[in-house]
């Protein structure tokens, strides 16, 4: 059978670059590597279907492959792709948990206190462990009594009399986890005058696309690029503070997916773009030294998008901020995938380079930008992982 | 002088010249086969690989068609793994002739080949990515046939009932001795050792070479060499073989080969003395890509690999016209009573389909002029490999292996492949990361299928045939024919530069685009980081 969509393993000159750079391979050798997996074994399974490797089930998506390709081959996507396209698909409770976030969610905020009360009793996660295949030793994020939407709905009146606005993707994390991020973008973007839409969304896709729900990804990706593309003018920025999400709405729906995201492509911005053009217009909002040794961890997905140099930046602007950079590592999560049993191992290695850089970067906070790999490494390390967003909030003189 | 003794000798290890040392060995008689090159190396080893449905000669020569669907059945029954049944394909573009379309229906109909005209819908959903201006589609049963793998079978058979095999080896001259063919004298190409082998039947199944072979007999016999040449795309942009509906033309073939494409075919007379020196012209080139790309549109997108050619063995009957106006037929003839010396046959003419039909008659008239009666079977017992269908679930040996290599060793050497993977020796590491080439195939062909150096292994495994043209596997390769005792350090560094050289070759002519960056790359590595081009100097001023 062939298809044509992603010719770009032609473009492939074997340099095994790609290999080098990859943290699972690096783990593991169950998995050969991005070049054998994606545009190696792309002609095989071109030639024939059959010739799919199962060993594509150990690709994390981190997308680290792409950022070192010199030739342009979108190796991540084609592994994805041959994942869902080839292998055959095994129906599991735990990876339909895992990616629903909204309908988890949603459920999981209204009796919020019994889930994370249930959730801390190894008892249950031996149960867990035991049936779902879920590890014991992997700390899950609590859940929020009220979501952000609801929050927000409360205060929304407020916002209609800044003159300047933003559309905010807030993301299923923010909604049922940590609505505090939320609220900290909201303070900031007050703060500097502007104003907050929240469109209706449905979850981005990223664990979809992760677990192989593809279709109901591609329902959720028309869903929010509809009601993203009505919302509000045409000119108004959609920011969102998930790396993962805004590398969805951007890239994965045109690669992955198939979708058209023209309308919506070039409106959405991760959220420290936005920051550090509006700081670049002279509309950065008044700010104290936090006096804070802060070590920062750029995201995989990120760093893909080409965004690690603005949140960089935009750091290096709070007063008073000791920042140290460390060395571009993977932490190992990759979303849903170091929450399952079968690759905890390989995930948790992969994240001890990073583990022992943090320790030696002797700060009192870690900065990152993506919500999973602030559960990878405040799990992993004694250090408390913030957002951004949430230390401009801490620095806002107000 | 060594001295060898057997009882039939073939000279020329093409297709024919292995089919009828197959043939022979399976009627019981003692035969040996001496090649100047490799195996499959000469004009079988360089066409598209097209297993012929017939559909291509049905307008123009009824009886090659007539061989060729003949052919096509039995080969699909006793070389399984040689062959792809993917079907085939005729098109017409809106710039042919529509009328040729029904010609081919009614011709076909004469012929025996069943061809089925298609709705477009039926075509698009077969092949997708034709050009969606196509006026008409045809379905006929043509598919791929691998010509090195179909000859190493034949080859790897007639060993096991005892064949000799002298591949490298040059004969120098036909020892005539009182008007009767007594054996030939050769020199072995590797060693430099003159040896002649005897025998009371002599069958040249030289092809084109034997004009030259033939004059140290005192004979003469003309051939008129004909150049084709093809293009190589990197990954397979085609399910079934697409022809175009017209009369036979050039670059109106496109033949889905393993893991590639090959655009196909050229033809362009050529003097006799230019055979050993054939290249590739650019406007074949520009030729082959631009008519391709008008079957399928993605031919323009994709890289190109490689361009080769290769010569037709058409042997002169009429006067000197271009190379597709004279019969492909088959040439038998029995040298004692053209030219009144006893215990020669030539085989000639004919085609990579037909390859077994002329091993047969050939052989048929070798037991004949031995005083023997023994029967062809050919035609009914499976090549080594084919001998029943393997799915890959059925092989619980290899559990834990990728797929991946599983199945292209299947693909490579079916049944075999139980003898060449194995869980307990772990040796299915990859040597050739494109086409999934292990160390334990490596080490198979090196014991079992007459490898002398790295091309003659490509051949048998397809190593440095993938998209990086031996940029990452030839270097291993090399060190396994050290590893496994094939050649010593030095030996094995100069096999490499022979190997990189070859490859070399094919690529020169396409050099742009990523094949251009590949061999930037392949440059730095060998050049940059092994400095091989020092290893070359130096032993040339040894």
């Amino acid at each position: 059978m062939i298809k044509l969509e992603n010719i770009s393993f032609d473009y492939c000159i074997k340099c095994t670059v790609c290999t080098i750079y990859c943290p699972v391979a690096r783990a593991t050798h169950l998995f050969p590597g991005p070049k054998q997996s994606g545009p190696d074994t792309e002609r095989l399974r071109i030639k024939n279907p059959e010739l799919v490797d199962e060993s594509l089930k150990y690709c994390s998506n981190c997308k680290r492959c792409e950022i070192a390709c010199p030739s342009n081959v979108k190796i991540a996507d084609l592994i994805q792709d041959a994942k869902w396209r080839y292998l055959k698909k095994k129906f599991r409770f735990r990876d339909y948990f895992m990616s629903h976030t909204d309908l988890v969610g949603s459920i999981a905020t209204k009796v919020s206190a019994l889930i994370n009360f249930f959730m801390s009793l190894s008892i249950v996660r031996f149960f867990m462990e035991m049936f779902l295949r879920i590890p014991m030793r992997r700390v899950f994020p609590k859940y929020n009594s009220r979501t952000f939407q609801s929050w927000f709905r409360g205060i929304k009146k407020s916002q209609s009399s800044f003159s300047k606005k933003a559309v905010y993707f807030h993301g299923c994390y923010v909604n049922y986890n940590n609505s505090s991020l939320g609220k900290d973008m909201v303070r900031v973007l007050n703060a500097m005058g502007i104003g907050i839409e929240v469109p209706d969304e449905k979850c981005c896709g990223v664990p979809l696309i992760a677990n192989g729900y593809l279709k109901k990804a591609r329902k959720n990706a028309a869903f929010n690029i509809s009601s993203l593309q009505t919302i509000l003018s045409d000119d108004t920025t959609i920011i969102s503070t998930s790396s993962s999400c805004s590398f969805a709405l951007k890239y994965e729906y045109a690669h992955l997916l198939g979708m058209d995201n023209t309308k919506i492509f070039n409106r959405v911005e991760y959220i420290t773009k936005y920051l550090y053009n509006r700081f670049q217009e002279g509309m950065a909002p008044k700010m104290k030294p936090v006096n804070l040794r802060a070590a920062y961890h750029a995201p995989c997905h990120l760093e893909r998008m080409g965004g690690v140099i603005y949140t960089i930046d935009l750091l290096k602007k709070i007063p008073g901020l000791d920042l140290v950079i460390l060395h571009s590592e993977c932490c190992g999560i990759a979303g849903t995938y170091g929450f399952k049993k079968e690759y905890y191992d390989i995930s948790q290695k992969i994240g001890q380079e990073l583990f022992r850089s943090i320790e030696r970067a002797e700060a009192e906070i870690v900065i990152t930008d993506c919500e999973t790999c602030k559960m990878q490494i405040e799990m992993n390390t004694p250090y408390e992982v913030i957002h951004p967003v949430s230390l401009l909030a801490k620095a806002l003189d107000q | 002088m060594k001295s060898i003794e057997t009882k039939a000798i073939v000279i020329g290890g093409g297709a024919t010249g292995c089919g009828t040392l197959r043939d022979l060995t399976l009627r019981g008689i003692e035969a040996a086969l001496v090649e100047q090159n490799d195996i499959s190396s000469g004009t079988t080893g360089r066409n598209h690989g097209l297993l012929h449905s017939g559909a291509r000669y049905a307008v123009k020569d009824l009886e090659s068609a007539r061989e060729c669907i003949a052919e096509n059945k039995i080969l699909k029954k006793i070389a399984r793994h040689c062959i792809e049944d993917t079907g085939g394909l005729f098109v017409t573009l809106p710039d042919d002739d529509p009328e040729y379309h029904n010609r081919l229906i009614e011709h076909c109909k004469y012929a025996g080949i069943e061809c089925e005209e298609l709705k477009l819908e039926e075509a698009f959903r077969i092949e997708p990515h034709l050009n969606p201006y196509i006026l008409s589609a045809l379905r006929v049963p043509d598919g791929t046939i691998d010509p090195f793998r179909l000859c190493s079978a034949n080859i790897l058979d007639s060993m096991e009932r005892g064949g000799k095999v002298f591949t490298h080896t040059r004969v120098d001259a036909i020892i005539a001795e009182g008007g009767t063919a007594k054996g030939v004298r050769c020199i072995d190409e590797v060693s430099s050792e003159p040896f002649e082998i005897r025998g009371e039947i002599i069958i040249n199944a030289s092809g084109v070479w034997g004009q030259r072979v033939l004059s140290t007999a005192g004979i003469n016999l003309t051939m008129l060499p004909s150049k084709g040449s093809m293009v190589i795309i990197d990954y397979r942009i085609n399910n079934v073989v697409v022809n175009r509906c017209r009369v036979p033309s050039d670059g109106d073939i496109i033949v889905p080969g393993d893991t590639v494409s090959i655009i196909g075919t050229t033809s362009r007379t050529i003097d006799y003395s230019d055979i050993e020196k054939l290249t590739v012209d650019d406007d074949e080139i520009d030729v082959l890509i631009s008519d391709g790309e008008k079957l399928i549109p993605n031919v323009a997108k994709a890289r190109v690999l490689r361009a080769y050619c290769g010569v037709r063995p058409l042997v002169a009957v009429s006067g000197n016209v271009d190379g597709r106006e004279i019969s492909r037929g088959i040439v038998l003839i029995d040298h004692e009573s053209r030219d009144g010396i006893k215990g020669l046959i030539t085989i000639a003419g004919g085609k990579l389909m037909t390859y077994r039909l002329m091993a047969q008659w050939t052989t048929d008239l070798a037991v004949k002029k031995l005083g023997l009666s023994k029967k062809c079977s050919t035609f009914h017992t499976p090549l080594p490999g084919s001998e029943q269908k393997v799915k890959k679930p059925q092989i619980r040996q290899f559990t834990g292996m990728p797929n991946s290599i599983i199945g292209s060793t299947l693909y490579r050497h079916g049944n075999r492949v139980s003898s060449i993977l194995s869980r307990q020796n772990r040796n299915f590491s990859l040597v050739c990361e494109c086409e999934m080439v292990t160390v334990g195939e490596v080490e198979y062909a090196l014991k079992k299928l007459n490898v002398k150096n790295i091309i003659d292994l490509r051949r048998r495994t397809r190593i440095g045939m993938g998209p990086c043209q031996g940029e990452l596997c030839s270097y291993r390769a090399a060190g396994l024919f050290n590893e496994l005792g094939a050649a010593s350090p030095i030996e094995a560094s100069q096999l490499l530069i022979d190997f990189l050289e070859e490859r070399w070759k094919g690529i020169k002519p396409i050099l742009w685009g990523d094949a251009l960056r590949e061999m930037e790359f392949t440059y730095w590595i060998y050049q940059g980081l092994f400095g091989l081009g020092d290893i070359a100097e130096r032993s040339e001023d040894e």
